[in-house]
């Protein structure tokens, strides 16, 4: 039992103890920590920012971030298939074209649907 | 070379195909139609759900003696096991089609979508009752769970329905996370993720071996959750309640089918090797299914509410057949399979009535929504009756046979203690079935505005009527038939 299950218990041991060794070392050689209003700033890709950013925003973007997950993660689903499109051959492409009606068919409901109207 | 499908594994799941591509059809057939004529989607769900039937009674006929058949690399079997649980969830699936139409006009939503994804959910579970590979099963289960939660949540101007949805969502997707840890555990264990392998390496495995308790566990954690027995059990009467009406007598009925069927897959061909194991968590659980899903029902007013708790109480009944499989007793999972049949013509029956009481102006979900109903609607009272029989498990109803069969099981294999259990808390159920019936036979009558009845609803309430009596009182071909599903199970 132990000796199966020792290797565990060092990984778990050395596991927890790296984090705290590198803070410690850390401690001795990084900078003293010198607060100024331009470093305390959220970083937002070097744009200084305009407001709060926990700020209200309109539900529509919600919807407009659901339609491109979906379609986003289902046209991954091509590559694949597109590497291996020699390998595949006609199987691949009546699988692929199924797979896509599917997908327009949702396409063709969303747009019907209105989802893609701004109102 | 790839080894690519073969044609016979795209037969074998042509009644999924069909199903489907009928589910599609509708998602676009409802943007020709006018607010008057939404019915229609109806009538193409029934259509596509009877093609389906067809396709299965086909394979039914023709799987005769064999021992049914492996495709797609043995992800996906086709038995007589699975083609019976297919069908009654096509059944169910078709009859909370004919219930909700007239419903769904007088809540207002009477939408295309309802039964698209009424008819995705019956996809996922007929890939459920079919898979025996975990990824298989697992995607079949969160096809059904997605659709589930959205229906739900239908009624998208009613809090409660909103609520419901989100409760069953979040505890929902809690719970498929630990099916999913266990599934991930047996992975390790196994090296595969088909059933069969994992079976021939848990055998393999030394004794006492806490890894494959802990997948276990987690796994059982989760079906448990999905089939809402006690500990999960939580969201079942709040789902149930602010479900809309047609969706709680679908999600009370369906998945449960499906979700058994699931179940009977992983213990009896996966985890067989550990039947000494569940079957003594089985044991746990269902008592403790048996006893809060009978105890709480005795104090609830809301009448979905009250069949929330009625549905776990049946959860506790159906998974002491588990009990008596661990021992090597087919009977046991013959029992859970009839008793799936029964259950889910005569709990359809009962949310028939329920599904009538709704007006424009009367949520009519409140047992004291039923008073007097013998002098308002007789017809409607003395059906009511039967159905609430039929649930409590009085003999000339279906619901005797299919508690006959658990109790017989739990004799023949000895477990003596839990047979007389479950007798005991069958007069319980018995004694809050007839709080209904006292209100519909004893107390005076509120108001008098005639029941208004639909054509779906007479079809349906007929079917489940008739067969709440035929399987009562003539159960020969129904045992043949499950005996005949239960063959081909590794047991």
């Amino acid at each position: 039992m132990l000796n199966e299950y020792g290797p565990i218990l060092i990984f778990m041991a050395i596991a927890a103890a790296f984090p705290l060794v590198t803070l410690w070392i850390m401690k001795f050689i990084r900078p003293k920590f010198n607060p100024t209003a331009e470093k305390v700033m959220p970083y937002e890709c070097g744009i200084t920012p305009e407001s709060d950013a926990r700020g209200r925003y309109t539900v529509r973007f919600y919807i407009i971030a659901i339609l491109f997950v979906v379609f986003d993660v289902e046209t991954i689903y091509l590559f694949p298939w597109a590497v291996q499109y020699q390998v595949l051959g006609l199987y691949g492409l009546v699988e692929m074209l199924v797979f896509l009606g599917v997908l327009i068919v949702g396409y063709i409901w969303i747009w019907k649907r209105g989802a893609l109207d701004w109102i | 070379m790839y080894a690519f499908f073969q044609r016979a594994d795209y037969l074998a799941i042509k009644p999924e195909i069909l199903v489907t591509m009928f589910a599609l059809a509708i998602l676009l057939f409802d943007f020709l139609l006018e607010k008057r004529d939404k019915w229609m989607n109806a009538l193409v769900a029934l259509i596509g759900l009877g093609f389906g039937a067809a396709q299965l009674t086909m394979f039914w006929s023709r799987l005769g003696e064999g021992a049914g058949y492996k495709g797609f690399g043995g992800a996906f079997t086709l038995d007589t096991f699975a083609v019976y649980a297919k069908l009654i969830i096509i059944i169910a699936t078709g009859l909370v089609v004919l219930l909700s139409a007239k419903y769904l006009e007088v809540e207002g939503a009477n939408f295309g979508e309802y039964y698209a994804l009424l008819l995705f959910a019956a996809v996922g579970m007929m890939f459920l009752a079919s898979g025996t590979d975990l990824i298989v099963l697992f995607i079949a289960l969160e096809l059904m769970a997605l659709c589930e939660y959205v229906l739900t949540g239908f009624l998208r101007g009613s809090r409660r329905s909103n609520e419901a949805a989100v409760k069953f969502f979040l505890l929902g997707a809690f719970s498929s996370g630990l099916l999913l840890y266990g599934m991930s555990l047996l992975y390790g264990i196994a090296g595969s993720t088909n059933l069969a392998v994992i079976s021939r390496r848990l055998a393999e495995r030394p004794s006492p071996d806490p890894l494959s308790w802990v997948a276990m566990i987690t796994l059982l954690a989760g079906i448990y959750f999905k089939v809402a027995a006690v500990p999960f059990h939580q969201w079942t009467p709040d789902a149930y309640e602010g479900a809309p009406t047609s969706i709680t007598a679908f999600i009370s009925v369906a998945p449960k089918v499906a979700s058994f069927a699931f179940f009977i897959r992983i213990l009896i061909e996966g985890l067989w090797p550990m039947r000494a194991e569940w079957q003594l968590l089985t044991i746990g659980v269902a008592v403790a299914t048996m006893t809060l899903g009978n105890l709480a029902a005795i104090t609830q007013t809301n009448i979905k509410r009250f069949f929330g708790y009625s549905t776990i109480s049946h959860v506790g009944y159906l998974l002491l057949g588990f009990v008596a499989a661990a021992d090597g007793n087919r009977e046991g999972v013959t029992a859970i399979v009839i008793y799936l049949l029964v259950y889910a013509f005569m709990n359809l029956g009962a949310f028939g009535v329920i599904i009538l009481m709704r007006r424009r102006d009367l949520i009519g979900d409140e047992i004291d929504d039923l008073s007097g109903l013998m002098t308002r609607a007789p017809g409607m009272a003395i059906l009511m009756l039967i159905f609430l029989l039929s649930l409590a498990g009085i003999p000339p109803t279906a619901g005797f046979i299919g508690k006959y069969f658990i109790f017989l099981s739990l004799i023949e294999t000895g477990h003596y203690t839990l047979a007389v259990l479950a007798v005991g808390y069958a007069v319980v159920a018995l004694y809050y079935y007839f709080r209904i019936v006292v209100a519909m036979f004893m107390k005076k009558v509120p108001d008098t505005v005639p029941i208004a009845m639909g054509m779906g609803v007479r079809v349906a309430l007929g079917v489940t009527l008739v067969m709440t009596l035929l399987i009562g009182i003539y159960p020969q071909p129904f045992i043949a038939m499950a005996r005949e599903a239960v063959r081909p199970l590794f047991l």
